[in-house]
């Protein structure tokens, strides 16, 4: 009998390929990704017969082609000779504007609402509670058929428009109506002077942190920043000589002429979705502070820090590590419920790939735009909070 | 203070600004003086508003009205919802059968409180689903007429899962039944296939027959909730074990699946449902538009359930799938009978609350032209005699979406409590 030698490969037992789990798990994976192979050329194969039947050419050569059809609500220039391609972008800046309005504004919202809720005030606590309960438990849908009838029925026509702030602001059912600086080549000039001001902001809130960390000398960073992105583009506009002619709007005919109007469809859809939202927020955001544990609060009090501090230095940074994850989906939510905004008549993405679908028959071309342009913001939005997730996450030494 | 002899030590009332209604109001609303102002302006605010619905919604209301053109000038039209709320609960279901929408709607509310009940959660729910379900469709539909091959399709199905679950503890009568039933089940379907057996069909058909177009309101809404999330269960099971499992092809299949779905909203796949599902079909073939409604919201939730479910299979210690794999069972018995019992329970609550989610989000269905109960209360606006009175009827909607979210909404939060129970020191 063979002694077996220290440190030879120990003896493979012999297995039947039967029951060998690799193979098992080859031969698995294989049925599996034939059989849903089988059924996708099914589905293309059934596809391209009833495309040839009713005789639809694939491809995207469509977008070229004169789009027809007019858009109420728009960003960038268009009109009904535009192309498909355009009105299809400008659906998609549509979405983007709600969305990244309805984001900021959720977020502002729910934390007051989410603070609310735990705030020693009892009264304040339960009004804030109730706000939660009515909006998280009635379909968006419904809120924003809600407020865009509330806003094109209730309100009056244009000729009777409710002024407010001296004649300045009117509110009908065409929307609100208020003034804005007449174009003047140096507004672009204070858009480019903004964005430097926020670069130099970001470049003093690092130079500030280094300092305080190197020194210990407080620098206040918010009063400072906040002067740099509003002081650059004034500076700007007081060198350009201070152009201050404003367009006022003005009764003319049946509607307003001068100024701009936001769209009663755009107002109900952001505010639908801002109070709809805000209510998931203040939930996740009272769950992030519920998390802490009490010790966090009593240790920054006897330190000497006062409430506002306390919050913004040892409170928040800590609860944004549990609100930053469920945060992220409230916001893909909010880019996809925007799409909600078919249903009261706002023209975004879905509601300018859906007329095109309907005026060019490209049914599936356009549900692949539609499908490429959500997963394309909503990876982004995803990337970039995994991002900020991972900067605020505990680092542990 | 007096010192007192000791062993007569009274225990001292707390003082009476401390007790009572006075120091409650002290301790919650008046702790401070900023919280005294809020407290003062939100009564002023909320007394303000109050006042003004109070106005609106009763003392001014009208509720006898016949036509709009009454109501006008007034407070709220309550009439409105007197004359529509058969139409809005129950669509265009004709007129004089609407008692069989109503009662449709108590089996199905009847089935979901009876499966809310804990003692319920072993073979009798299958039993509740199987006969509430029957109940619920042979009432729509007024007929059902069931095909051999479903009959036989559901024999095989009964016979392999029984023997997948219960081969090592089942006597041999047992297995010899489920053997028995695979055998019936195969040897059926082939027969039906080669044509032997007849394209028969079991009828039962004791009322009228109601098409799925005419289904509309309350019923609808629960049905694509309800069926959605029940159908989309056992697939979102499968998909987060595929999501989990260490075969490369199976889990790049499920995360891009899972991915996709969750990366669009429900009306673009609602959209693809009604535009692309016929083009994907043979033609001649054609689909109902509420089943395709009711895949579409099945797949959407598969995704949305799969990651949920994912979420209780992560939180299972490692040592429960080893000590099931050093047992000897093998992957079914060890997924069915160790993990899942344990991963499910984890998840109800917030099961629960997609369930909430979902029930809100068919009424996106209106987009495609099916009349869920947001579509019929919008529905009922339309009607000239009626116009202008939209406030009314979306409140009286929100109201009745309100009642059946909050109360799902609270039974989750006890279930969280319950479940716990046995963690809680």
């Amino acid at each position: 009998m063979a002694v077996e030698t220290l440190g030879s490969a120990p003896r493979k037992t012999k297995v039947a390929p039967w029951n060998d789990p690799v193979i098992r798990g080859w031969v698995f994976q294989i049925v599996v990704v034939g059989l849903v192979g089988l059924l996708a050329w099914y589905l293309v194969s059934n596809t391209m017969e009833n495309l040839a039947r009713q005789k639809i050419a694939s491809g995207f050569h469509y977008l070229e082609r004169e789009a027809g059809f007019e858009i109420g609500d728009t960003m960038i220039e268009y009109s009904p000779a535009s192309t498909y391609a355009r009105a299809i972008w400008v659906g998609i800046l549509n979405t983007l504007r709600v969305a990244v309005l309805g984001i900021i504004l959720a977020t502002v919202l729910g934390t007051v609402i989410g603070v609310g809720r735990l705030s020693p005030n009892w009264l304040l606590s339960r009004i804030c509670e109730w706000y939660v309960e009515a909006f998280r438990n009635v379909p968006l849908l419904l809120w924003l058929f809600l407020f865009y009838k509330l806003i094109s029925e209730a309100f009056p026509g244009p000729r009777q428009a409710i002024s407010m702030l001296w004649n300045s602001v009117f509110l009908s059912n065409r929307g609100v109506y208020f003034p804005v600086p007449m174009a003047d080549p140096i507004h672009k000039w204070m858009g480019i002077a903004f964005l430097v001001g926020i670069v130099a902001a970001f470049f003093i809130n690092r130079w500030a942190k280094q300092r305080q960390a190197l020194t210990g000398q407080p620098f206040p960073t918010l009063s400072a920043g906040l002067g740099v992105v509003i002081g650059f583009p004034f500076v700007i506009w007081l060198l350009g000589g201070a152009p201050s002619q404003m367009s006022w709007p003005e009764l003319k005919g049946f509607n307003f002429a001068g100024g701009t109007v936001i769209q009663p469809e755009f107002t109900a859809l952001l505010v639908g979705l801002v109070l709809y939202t805000s209510a998931f927020v203040a939930e996740i955001v009272r769950s992030g502070i519920l998390a802490l544990h009490k010790g966090q609060s009593e240790a920054a009090a006897a330190l000497g820090l006062s409430r506002g501090q306390s919050m913004r230095l040892v409170l928040l940074p800590q609860a944004l590590r549990v609100i930053v994850p469920p945060m992220t989906s409230q916001y893909l939510n909010i880019t996809k419920n925007s799409s909600l905004a078919i249903a009261i008549g706002y023209p975004d993405l879905v509601a300018s790939v859906n007329v095109t679908i309907n005026q060019t028959g490209q049914a599936i071309e356009n549900v692949l735009i539609i499908m490429a342009a959500y997963l394309t913001v909503s990876l982004s939005i995803s990337a970039f909070m995994n991002w900020y997730n991972k900067r605020i996450a505990l680092r542990e030494r | 203070m007096t010192d007192m002899p000791a062993g007569e030590r009274r225990q001292l009332a707390p003082p009476s600004d401390d007790t009572g209604i006075l120091g409650w109001t002290r301790k919650n609303l008046f702790s401070s003086w900023g919280n005294g102002i809020t407290t003062v302006v939100l009564i002023a605010g909320m007394a303000w508003v109050l006042s003004w619905f109070l106005e609106w919604a009763l003392f001014t209301a009208n509720f006898t009205a016949t036509t709009g053109s009454e109501c006008r000038g007034q407070g709220a039209c309550w009439a409105l919802i007197r004359e529509k709320f058969r139409y809005i609960f129950f669509g265009s279901f004709p007129y004089e059968q609407h008692w069989r929408p109503l009662f449709a709607v108590i089996a199905m509310l009847t089935m979901l409180v009876l499966s809310a009940d804990r003692r319920m959660w072993n073979w009798r729910l299958l039993v509740i689903w199987s006969v509430g379900s029957f109940i619920t469709f042979l009432l729509m539909f007024g007929q059902l007429h069931i095909p051999l091959s479903l009959i036989l399709f559901v024999v095989l199905a009964a016979g392999g899962v029984g023997l997948a679950l219960r081969s090592a503890v089942a006597d041999q009568t047992e297995r010899a039944a489920y053997y028995a039933l695979i055998a019936i089940g195969i040897v059926g379907i082939g027969l039906r296939f080669a044509g032997i057996l007849p394209a028969w069909k079991l009828a039962i058909a004791p009322l009228s027959y109601v098409e799925t177009s005419l289904w509309g309101g309350l019923p609808v809404t629960i049905i694509l909730a309800t069926y959605g999330l029940a159908f989309a269960f056992p697939y979102g099971v499968l998909l987060a074990l595929g999501r989990r499992s260490n075969l490369p092809l199976i889990k790049g299949l499920c995360v891009g699946f899972i991915e996709l779905i969750r990366g669009v909203p429900l009306i673009s796949l609602l959209i693809m449902a009604s535009v692309m599902l016929p083009l994907f079909l043979p033609s001649g073939v054609t689909i109902d538009k509420f089943l395709r409604a009711q895949v579409a919201v099945i797949l959407f939730a598969g995704a949305y359930i799969a990651e949920i479910i994912r979420g209780g299979l992560q939180s299972l210690p490692k040592g429960q799938f080893e000590a099931a794999d050093a047992m000897g069972l093998n992957y079914v018995q060890k997924t069915a009978l160790i993990i899942l019992p344990q991963a499910l329970r984890v998840v109800i609550p917030p099961l629960i609350n997609t369930f909430i989610g979902f029930f809100k989000d068919t009424s996106l269905v209106l987009i495609i032209g099916i009349f869920d109960f947001l579509n019929t209360a919008n529905q009922a606006l339309v009607d000239p005699n009626w116009a202008g009175f939209p406030g009314e009827v979306y409140l009286f909607a929100a109201f009745v979406y309100f009642i059946f979210c909050f109360s799902m909404s609270r039974y989750s939060k006890y279930l969280e409590v319950e479940l716990n129970k046995g963690m809680r020191r």
